[in-house]
């Protein structure tokens, strides 16, 4: 079958913050750059970023980026590799105030500069004492972002494909990647964008999960695309989990309510935070937080009539209070609690926020893989940036402001290292292969004809469940064991989804379909990665880890030091080492330690 | 002319998992009995940025054009 093609020098998928910040990048340049995306620019989940961007500006308090990089490493509980860390700590000033000059209306100081506030794990002095290095517009920070990027785009020509759907990676026999065909949402069709570069910036897959703070849009698709051509998934384990995310919904309760007083209550309405973090008590860190809730859940000392939740209480606050210093509070617990929060506690779960493995990429957005003995061998013409990347700064926890920060530095590093490789003449027009659509014709064929088979948001909700259950906060060797064998059976469902609808034009049940094929990638790097790692890291947590002077906190370097490797294809794993040398000489590694706050 | 239902629909989908919720319950229950001047009302409406449309929805800022009234209600009603 004849595809209609079309030809880039570079072809981005995904448009929020990532995408759009690489996408200048490259259009600056004067390439020509095309940008796939579901969603009108301005509506990626980047809006939803409301905490800020992390930058050691001192603005506010003394700061420099040693403290921001040992924080950082601290936080990801050494899993990050610290020449990325240290590559993105030393850009972030640059990257702020280059969005400054795009007009990026960040909240101000007295004397004109740009206000910083303390956020939660970002400290002075190698973790001393609170530093306030966010840098905000006021609560609308990812909007703010979104819009000043996208309107210096539409100033430098990219040229923008709205509500078209990616589908799968173009490679050559080499390996090397030669674009990626794409569903245009309006007629259907499939075509093929042939490109000398591909950039995936298509955000995280936080739907794998039955209670996501996540918009419906992040489906991990690109994540879902690299598993489906060859390439490993690194880290997938590890997903940041936000303690109070309203129970049934998922939608976020920021950390102000507790900033403000909000407390933690069980079933027989005691302050149970008391007795995990005694001192920081409600404003422990997310981690210890989530540990602490599901524990009680666990126990039997949940709320309500299924046991499954526990209460965060404002009812003690002024309603002006309420109303003057915790905006939207009210409101999305009215909405989706059915609760007045100033009458009665909101009931919330802790909830998936944020992936922090993704597609293996080294500091300049590469994405690479183990070849030939090497661990972090670049493929060509294939780059990666955002929370669908890898960088890997977060390693197994990220700090609040730090993915806004990571968005920034990797969109444009990746962005500057194809416009490099472009006028090098090092990257080319490679030929493509003449089955070049075919996998993406067939998983449409495939749908068109499907008979007798299964529903695509019944399979997405028992994936979901799975997920949720086997992957969740606090992980045990064997309900993970049983997570990996219903994973397995879902996915060998969703090899047969069905839909009703077979119409070509604006078929959204059709998109969906595609989605699910994306997101049971990620499920199932997820849940295999998760129990085979058999210690606690950052946010990964298991039951049987213990907590001693070989390893603290239950972690495990002499054996766990180390980058997970999945594979779709045999559903199979491998391990890289985690780079502990920063990229300076100069700069000394931040030596392990027990992680404490 | 008469507006793709399949368009419309799909530009449900928002950025905010708020949006995204109240959405999901408006389509189940209301999208496929829309007229088609309803159907161009919401059209209109999911033209705005979704901040305000949220706070539209949950009441704390004011709808600013009736022509969205009307589902801006049903997108409310429980």
């Amino acid at each position: 079958m004849k595809v209609a093609k079309r030809t880039f020098d570079a072809v981005i998928v995904g448009a929020g913050g990532a995408g759009l910040r690489a996408a200048l990048q490259l259009s600056e340049a004067g390439m020509k750059t095309a940008v796939l995306t579901k969603v009108f620019p301005t509506r990626s989940h980047t809006v939803a970023a409301q905490g800020g961007v992390a930058a050691s500006l001192g603005n506010s308090t003394e700061d420099n980026w040693h403290w921001h990089m040992y924080d950082t490493v601290k936080g990801s509980d050494w899993l990050g590799d610290q020449d990325a860390i240290e590559f993105m700590v030393k850009k972030a000033n640059e990257v702020v105030v280059e969005l400054e000059h795009y007009g990026m209306p960040f909240d101000r100081t007295d004397n004109g500069k740009i206000y910083q506030r303390p956020f939660g794990g970002h400290s002075q002095n190698y973790g001393q004492t609170p530093v306030s290095r966010s840098c905000a517009a006021a609560d609308r920070t990812g909007h703010a972002m979104l819009h000043a990027l996208y309107q210096r785009n539409v100033r430098a020509n990219t040229q923008f494909f709205v509500e078209w759907m990616a589908m799968d990676l173009i490679r050559n026999a080499d390996g090397d990647v030669l674009g990626v065909t794409a569903m245009e949402m309006e007629t259907g069709e499939v075509s093929i964008f042939h490109a000398k570069a591909t950039i995936f910036a298509t955000g995280g897959a936080g739907r794998i999960y039955y209670s996501s703070t996540n918009a419906f849009i992040n489906t991990g698709d690109g994540v879902g695309m690299a598993a489906r051509a060859g390439i490993p998934l690194e880290d997938m384990e590890f997903w940041q989990f936000h303690p109070t995310g309203v129970a049934g919904a998922g939608v976020l309760i920021t950390e102000g309510v507790r900033g403000e007083g909000g407390i933690l209550r069980n079933a027989s309405g005691e302050r149970f935070m008391e007795r995990y973090a005694p001192n920081l008590k409600d404003l422990a860190s997310r981690d210890v937080v989530s540990r602490a809730m599901t524990t009680e859940i666990n126990e039997g000392r949940g709320c309500g009539s299924g046991k499954d939740h526990v209460l965060l209480d404002i009812t003690h606050l002024s309603p002006e209070t309420i109303n003057k210093r915790l905006p939207g509070i009210r409101e999305i617990s009215i909405q989706f609690a059915g609760v007045d929060p100033i009458k009665a506690p909101i009931p919330v779960v802790p909830t998936c926020h944020y992936q922090m493995g993704g597609i293996p990429t080294n500091y300049k957005g590469q994405v690479v893989v183990p070849k030939d003995g090497s661990p972090n061998v670049p493929i060509p013409g294939f780059y990666a940036a955002g929370e669908c990347a890898c960088a890997s700064v977060h390693g197994a926890n990220r700090l609040g402001t730090n993915s806004l920060l990571d968005l920034l530095v990797f969109g444009k590093a990746a962005g500057e290292t194809v416009v490099s490789d472009f006028q090098s003449g090092q990257l080319t027009l490679k030929p493509l292969p003449d089955d070049a659509a075919d996998v993406s014709l067939a998983r449409i064929a495939r749908l068109e004809s499907q008979t007798g088979g299964e529903d695509v948001h019944e399979v997405r909700l028992e994936m979901q469940r799975t997920m949720q259950k086997h992957a969740g906060v606090f992980r045990f060797a064997d309900i993970m064991k049983e997570g990996v064998t219903k994973i397995m059976e879902v996915a060998e469902r969703a090899k047969r989804t069905q839909i009703k609808d077979k119409s070509k034009v604006w078929n959204t049940a059709r998109t969906e379909a595609l989605e699910l094929d994306n997101l049971i990638e990620v499920a199932k790097a997820t849940m295999v990665s998760a129990e085979a790692r058999k210690e606690s890291r950052g946010a990964h947590v298991r039951d049987d880890a213990i907590d001693c002077a070989e390893t603290p906190n239950g972690r495990d370097d002499a054996n766990w030091l180390k980058h997970t490797l999945w594979y779709s294809e045999g559903n199979r794993l491998d391990y890289k080492p985690v780079t502990l040398q920063p990229m300076s000489a100069d700069v000394e590694p931040i030596a392990l330690a027990k992680r404490t706050y | 002319m008469t507006l793709n239902r399949g368009r419309v629909r799909w530009q449900c989908r928002r950025a905010l998992l708020e949006l995204d919720l109240v959405f999901a319950r408006f389509l189940e229950r209301h999208f496929d009995r829309l007229t088609d001047d309803q159907l161009a009302d919401l059209d209109d409406l999911l033209l705005v940025e979704d901040h305000d449309l949220w706070a539209m929805i949950n009441g704390s800022k004011p709808v600013t054009d009736d022509r969205w009234k009307e589902m801006v209600e049903l997108l409310r009603a429980k």
